[in-house]
């Protein structure tokens, strides 16, 4: 099987995932990530739908896949895996299966085989590319997910309420990651989740959240405009990733593609105004124009390595999101006291 | 930020040990060149000659001195630091820096203790607090119960419930920790173990479980990360300093990775860390339930490895947040875009091996444990574990090709079911084994709970071997194989063919290794990192080929008879090369050196010391020199090979080293100068041998070319022990040779070291032993400038050398070592390498020898008026032995190397030298009672003078029987004591156990032997009661005229810049 990315470049290696049938190609954005441990958990992370994800770490697989329960979708969310070596035996108490096995029953083709490090190197110089997975040749268009709205793909259709608690929170989930529902939920809480385009504002609610999910957040207009709502009426909000973007939008702010993004476990994101730095998990090709923030806002964390925005909050106002994942999964688990003070302010802990 | 010190005390960790090596030169160097880039003024103390850190550019003054309280409070009396570093000197800085607290000393003369408080260095240290203070964040530690006796020991592991684990505070490395299954063996352990030290942990036992570590740095503002996880590929119950260690994890979900980094977090925190550390766990696989098994609140072993193995300058780093910098002030020296605060990503993986020397002690057994006995490490990075496990496994240099498919019937292991079980030191051959033998990885897992994740992975390995002997090579089979790490030497032993050939098939099938580069983000940022790899899982390099430079051969592995002084060799080469404008290249492998740090050349490889991988990186590099003559026997043994394959070798000619190594051409050589040599034959058959003793005449040494098992080397006084030697432990033919050659007794030896140019001799100094010929010359007391060597004798050896520099057409550094009777000179080694004296007479002639050597490589001239027989100074070095770690060693000078560093202390006079250099290589100036027990009639006479000195000093004198009877009749009032076998009172067994003793002289019957005797039992209980002990004549002479001389003198506390200046 064959990588093929928009710069002409291919890429061979052994599949090890689902095939792709004859005169067939799997599009996506190819991006990498570096985190060295959490692949199922990244796999079910929907704001990778759309993207062939590249992993700079070499052995993947290693100890198969855990019950799908403990992850972070319901299913595998990336399009296409591109790795160095793929482990054939693996080994842990937990697993029930093999990563290849989860893949072919996903439907989700995977090469190893790769050098993985010069295809990041590639990636990093020219930034993220479209690439085509395939056994022959590419098809001559290359599709950009990022075209479509992924955050409806992935977005459930139904709203889910969790737990019975006093305070009542919005969950605005455009690709929303189990772990910020496990985050969320605690014994006052009622969550109840909302797909990204439901429309809250005729509801009584205490206090908005606002999840991460894939893509370009201009394509989410129904959802900016019912955060501008909750803004009006003064509700606490708390967005992550996709959810920072989108405050920063309904704020009125811009929002503008990174060259190759942040995917990783190693972030590190210093709080404006302190020396504290947090080491975070990452997973955005968007970023926020700070100095597109209006009045009354302001950043909150700052991407340590290349100063892009980590975060932003109202001056005066309970608004606020940031861009890492504090819900970790994969990764560091250093920010998890954001929802701990975010619940605290809604006296729901 | 926190006030800035003007001048910084910074402790050592002296001589290279067990459990305590070479990563604390790393550590101490970059702490120091931290220090210097603020403009603090650095004091250092520390013993280790041979380390970089002593170095004339890097502190601003140097103490040569034992590290005791004693010294460390003149030296701070005299410069009046207004800081100190504890934790760049491993255990033995940290354990002395709490003694000058507790003794109220850092107080008295207002010194800081920067980084880590002492009180929390303190929790870490004593058990008890530790659980404690875990407890308080609900972090789980394992069962421990704190004791202080034998009796309290045993009740405490009652109530834990046997098999229990015993674990002694304030050790290094474990020292005196083990499994323990039942009361009994409880008790016989533990009273040895409570005679040095005062409190042993019984804990629950949690074998089997995996153990990890995670690096941990943390600020003053808090901010914590970790900088490495690793995982054992041995679990609990093999100590990690023992163990195979992979980075970063391996098996770990993110749940278990995160979970652990989260606790390491909390727990760094609680307990106020300001620095570095490490913390180690172990993690029930079925579980994943854990517990915390330490944290060392300093530079370690493990953050030696965690620093290379990512890229991240940890010691660097926490040097500069002693000072109180936060970790986002500091930038990452490796992007140099990046900041310090961050958690590096690798995009390879990492393995470390041990590397043991348990073969060179003859009694010792080979099983390893919770106890550290390895003296050195080897790491290797690739891109897959089959890559990385077979690289490290050849950079060990034990003759190892791999995993598998060695040379010969080498690495055969019978009994391997046992070996996996019960595990030694060879333990990765034996599981190769059982998989050759069909065993499944579920029954090794189950003997081993080695995790079948690694096995799986070696049984890969197997399965490549088994196919690659079949059919065709092809491209892709070869890849393949190239991917698992197969050299082209196993490839051919595999194919039955050279490996010359399937190097030139492979590179006809363009199979070829790439470049990569270690750059601490995974590629995600542009790194300017100089720091690589190769690896077959590529398809392009990071880099292209540099311009006129250099490449420097490293010294692999610490082991006993190649150490720091090898690596301070190669680091002064790098130094002149990059003065003299040339790009530098230095490839080694060994984790604890100076010589792998990112700042030391311009392009280090991190790989293998082979041909091939020399080859490979020539191929790519085209060096316009290669250097060998630094980093000891590994890059020595190289130089013809590399020159044959016309890589460019500096310095004396690839063919007239080789006629200096072989003996028989070299033999030739001194006969035709006219140089006496010792007697020697080579043998091919035991009847030979026989008859080549019996001309030579008793005693002889006996080398033999290949081992089985023991000491490879012995002598003989007599043709029984010679047959019994060759039966036991030889394997004599043909195509193993022996070499038998005539063992002088009662010779001086005396040793050149020096730089030569075109077969011209520009500097030399030379040193004598005080011990005398018998000995390894490793294991030598050694004195600069002589002290007891006629002029007549000096000027004797200087023409020797002058001839055999000339015949070699010498150009570079060369050592030649001659025994001394009676003024004849015999020439027993030359070497036209570096020696491991090169670092100890630069350093105390005031001349850089390697720096000389590497010019007259580069062709400048480097003639010049060199004085280094008048100096004003003496100094002597002092071997360290690890003879406590080393169970059932015996503790005698042996032909065998058995020390495992080196110590050297400068003094105004010879005896002043000598004490000092003693005393800094572990030995305690005695108060009052002296047990002397000379074996033979000769050491008992030739002592006499001696002993008589001591009881004239007021030194309460016990002899054993024969002795002590000996005594008397000359005049000597001695109290006589009963050796230990025969059971009667009082006996040596008692006085040790009361812990009277201050002092052992115990000369064997034997010079140079090991017997299993009386002497034995005696010198063995010293070691594990922890009481000095002198087993040598000549030095017992030399240490009690010290002591006499010494009395009442004081020993002083001058920096080296003082010796050098003559004040």
């Amino acid at each position: 099987m064959k990588l093929h990315l928009e710069d002409g470049s291919m890429w061979e290696g052994q599949s090890f995932g689902a095939p792709i049938a004859k005169g067939r190609q799997v599009h996506g954005e190819v991006v990498f990530n570096t985190g060295m441990v959490g692949y199922p958990e990244a796999l079910t992370d929907p704001s990778y739908a759309g993207q062939i994800l590249v992993t700079t770490y070499p052995l993947v697989g290693n100890y198969g896949v855990p019950d799908p329960k403990t992850l972070e979708s319901e299913k595998i969310q990336i399009s296409g895996l591109v790795i160095s070596e793929y482990c054939e035996e693996y080994s842990h108490a937990g697993a029930v299966q093999s990563l290849s096995e989860w893949l072919r029953a996903a439907g989700v083709p995977a090469i190893s085989g790769v050098d993985t490090r010069a295809l990041t190197k590639r990636l990093r110089e020219h930034g993220v590319m479209l690439g085509q997975l395939s056994e022959g040749r590419p098809a001559k268009k290359f599709i950009d997910p990022n075209e479509r709205n992924l955050v409806a793909d992935v977005s459930p259709r139904k709203k889910k309420v969790y737990g019975s608690g006093t305070v009542k929170i919005i969950a605005l989930d455009c690709g929303m990651k189990e772990n910020i529902v496990r985050s969320l939920v605690r014994k006052n809480v009622t969550l109840v989740r909302v797909p990204w385009d439901y429309d809250f504002t005729k509801e009584k609610y205490d206090a908005l959240f606002i999840s991460n999910g894939p893509g370009d957040p201009t394509q989410c207009a129904a959802t900016i405009e019912h955060i501008r709502y909750a803004i009006k009426k003064n509700k606490p909000i708390l967005g992550i990733c996709l959810g920072n973007q989108l405050l920063a939008l309904a704020a009125g702010a811009k929002t503008y593609k990174l060259k190759y993004g942040h995917r990783s476990q190693n972030q590190p994101a210093i709080e404006a105004g302190t020396d504290r730095c947090y080491i975070t998990s990452q997973n955005h090709g968007f970023a926020v124009d700070e100095k597109s923030l209006p009045p009354g806002w302001e950043p909150w964390f700052h991407n340590a390595n290349d100063g892009s925005n980590e975060g932003i909050r109202h001056k005066t106002k309970p608004w606020r999101s940031v861009q890492f994942h504090p819900e970790a999964c994969p990764g560091p688990t250093d920010t998890a006291w954001i929802f701990d003070d975010f619940l605290r302010s809604l006296k729901a802990v | 930020m926190t006030r800035t010190p003007k001048k910084v005390l910074l402790l050592g960790s002296g001589g290279l040990r067990i459990g305590q090596a070479g990563e604390f030169d790393y550590s101490g160097s970059q702490a120091i060149k931290a220090l210097k880039e603020e403009g603090i003024r650095v004091v250092l103390i520390n013993p280790n000659i041979a380390t970089v850190q002593t170095d004339e550019k890097l502190a601003d003054e140097v103490y040569f001195l034992p590290l005791t309280p004693e010294f460390t409070e003149k030296v701070i009396r005299k410069e009046k630091p207004d800081a100190i570093l504890l934790s760049f000197g491993g255990q033995t800085a940290l354990n002395l820096g709490l003694t000058l607290e507790k003794k109220g000393v850092l107080k008295k003369y207002g010194v800081r203790v920067l980084g880590t408080p002492v009180a929390t260095i303190r929790d870490t240290e004593d058990r008890d607090l530790f659980v404690k203070r875990l407890g308080e964040i609900g972090v789980k530690t394992a069962r421990s119960i704190a004791t202080a006796s034998v009796a309290e020991a045993a009740q405490a592991a009652s109530k834990i419930g046997y098999p229990v684990m015993v674990r002694s505070g304030f050790a290094l490395g474990g020292e005196g920790s083990g499994v323990v299954r039942s009361e009994e063996e409880l008790r016989a352990k533990l009273e040895e173990v409570f005679r040095s030290v005062p409190q042993v942990l019984v804990e629950e036992y949690l074998g089997g479980w995996k153990e990890i570590e995670y690096e941990v740095v943390r600020d003053r503002a808090d901010n914590c990360i970790t900088v490495c996880n690793m995982e054992n590929f041995d679990p609990m119950g093999i100590h990690t300093g023992e163990s195979i260690v992979v980075a970063p994890s391996q098996t770990l979900t993110n749940a278990e990775y995160h979970g652990l980094r989260e606790i390491a977090i909390r727990t760094i925190r609680h307990l106020g860390i300001v620095g570095e550390c490490n913390i180690q766990y172990a993690l029930n696989p079925e579980t994943g339930d854990y517990r915390v098994i330490e944290v060392n609140a300093r530079l370690s072993r493990s953050s030696a490895l965690a620093s290379k193995a990512t890229g991240y300058p940890l010691a660097f780093v926490a040097a500069k947040l002693a000072l109180g910098y936060t970790l986002t002030e500091i930038t990452n020296s490796v992007t140099r875009e990046t900041i310090a605060c961050f958690e590096p990503a690798l995009d390879y993986v990492v393995l470390k091996i041990p590397r043991w020397d348990l073969n060179k002690f003859e009694k010792a057994a080979p099983r390893i444990g919770t106890e550290m006995k390895s003296v050195g490490e080897v790491m290797a990075l690739g891109r897959n574990f089959e890559e990385v496990l077979q690289k490290a496994l050849r950079m060990l240099n034990i003759g190892a090709y791999g995993l598998t498919a060695h040379k010969g019937e080498n690495f055969r292991i019978p009994d391997f079911d046992d070996e996996i079980k019960n595990a030694t030191t060879r333990r990765v051959f034996a599981i190769a084994e059982a998989l050759k033998a069909g065993r499944s990885v579920e029954s090794i897992h189950k003997a081993s709970a080695i995790d079948p994740w690694f096995l799986h992975k070696m049984r890969r390995i197997m399965e490549i071997e088994r196919s690659l002997a079949r059919g065709t090579l092809t491209p892709a089979r070869m890849r393949e194989a190239k991917r698992a790490g197969f050299s082209d030497a196993q490839i051919a032993v595999i194919r039955k063919s050279t490996e010359a050939s399937i190097r030139k098939a492979r590179k006809r099938m363009r199979v070829l290794p790439v470049v990569k580069q270690i750059d601490t983000l995974a590629g995600e940022f542009p790194a300017q990192t100089n720091y690589l790899y190769m690896t077959y899982h590529g398809t392009e390099h990071d880099l292209v080929r540099g311009k006129k430079q250099v490449a420097v051969l490293g010294s692999g592995p610490y082991s006993i008879g190649s150490s720091v002084e090898f690596d301070w060799s190669s680091v002064q080469a790098l130094h002149t090369l990059k003065k003299e404008g040339f790009g530098t290249i230095m490839i080694n492998y060994n984790p604890e050196t100076v010589s792998t740090d990112y700042d030391e050349s311009d392009r280090l490889y991190f790989e293998e010391l082979s041909l091939e991988r020399v080859l490979d990186i020539a191929d790519f590099e085209k060096p316009a020199g290669v250097i060998v003559s630094t980093g000891g026997q590994i890059p020595n043994n190289l130089a013809l090979k590399l020159r044959k394959r016309a890589v460019p070798i500096l310095g004396t000619k690839p063919e007239d080293i080789d006629r200096a190594e072989n003996r028989h051409v070299f033999s030739k050589l001194l006969d035709r100068l006219g140089v006496d040599q010792p007697e020697w034959a080579e043998l091919t058959t035991l009847t030979a041998a026989e008859k080549a003793a019996e001309r030579i005449g008793y005693p002889v040494l006996v080398r033999p070319s290949y081992v089985l098992s023991g000491a490879a080397m012995s002598v003989a006084q007599d043709k029984e022990s010679l047959v019994r030697f060759l039966k036991r432990a030889v394997d004599i033919s043909s195509d193993y040779p022996v070499v038998i050659s005539k063992f002088i007794e009662n010779a001086r030896e005396i040793e050149i070291d020096g730089v030569a140019q075109k077969g011209k001799l520009r500097v030399y100094a030379i040193t004598e032993h005080v011990e005398n010929a018998g000995k390894h010359s490793g294991d030598a007391t050694v004195v600069l400038p002589p002290q007891r060597t006629y002029i007549e004798t000096i000027r004797r050896a200087r023409q020797i050398a002058k001839a055999i520099i000339k015949e070699l057409k010498i150009t570079g550094p060369f050592n030649i070592q001659f025994l001394a009777k009676d003024n004849r000179l015999q020439v027993i080694e030359c070497n036209l390498r570096a020696s491991r004296s090169f670092p100890f007479v630069s350093k105390v002639t005031g001349y850089n020898f390697i720096d000389i050597a590497t010019k007259a490589m580069l062709g400048k001239d480097v003639s010049a008026d060199y004085r280094t027989l008048e100096l004003d100074l003496v100094a002597v070095k002092s071997p360290q032995f690890s003879y406590g770690r080393i169970k059932g060693a015996d503790p005698v000078s042996y032909v065998e190397m058995a020390s495992t560093g080196e110590v050297a202390c400068f003094g105004d006079t010879y005896s002043e030298a000598l004490l000092k250099s003693m005393m800094a290589a572990g030995f305690r100036l005695p108060k009052k009672n002296v047990l002397v027990s000379l074996g033979k009639e000769e050491n008992k006479v030739k002592l006499l003078p001696s002993i008589e000195l001591l009881s004239g000093m007021g030194f309460k004198i016990f002899a054993t029987e024969n002795t002590a009877d000996f005594l008397r009749e000359s005049d000597v009032a001695c109290e006589k004591v009963y050796k230990i076998s025969t059971h009667k009172h009082p006996n040596v067994g008692d006085l040790l156990a009361k812990g009277t003793l201050d002092l052992i002289i115990n000369i064997p019957t034997r010079a140079f032997q090991s017997e299993n005797t009386d002497g034995f039992t005696i010198r063995r209980k010293a070691v594990d009661t922890n009481v000095p002990l002198i087993t040598n004549r000549q030095l017992a002479e030399a240490f009690v005229a010290a002591l006499a001389e010494q009395k009442g003198n004081g020993l002083h506390a001058k920096s080296w810049r003082e010796y050098r200046n003559g004040s």
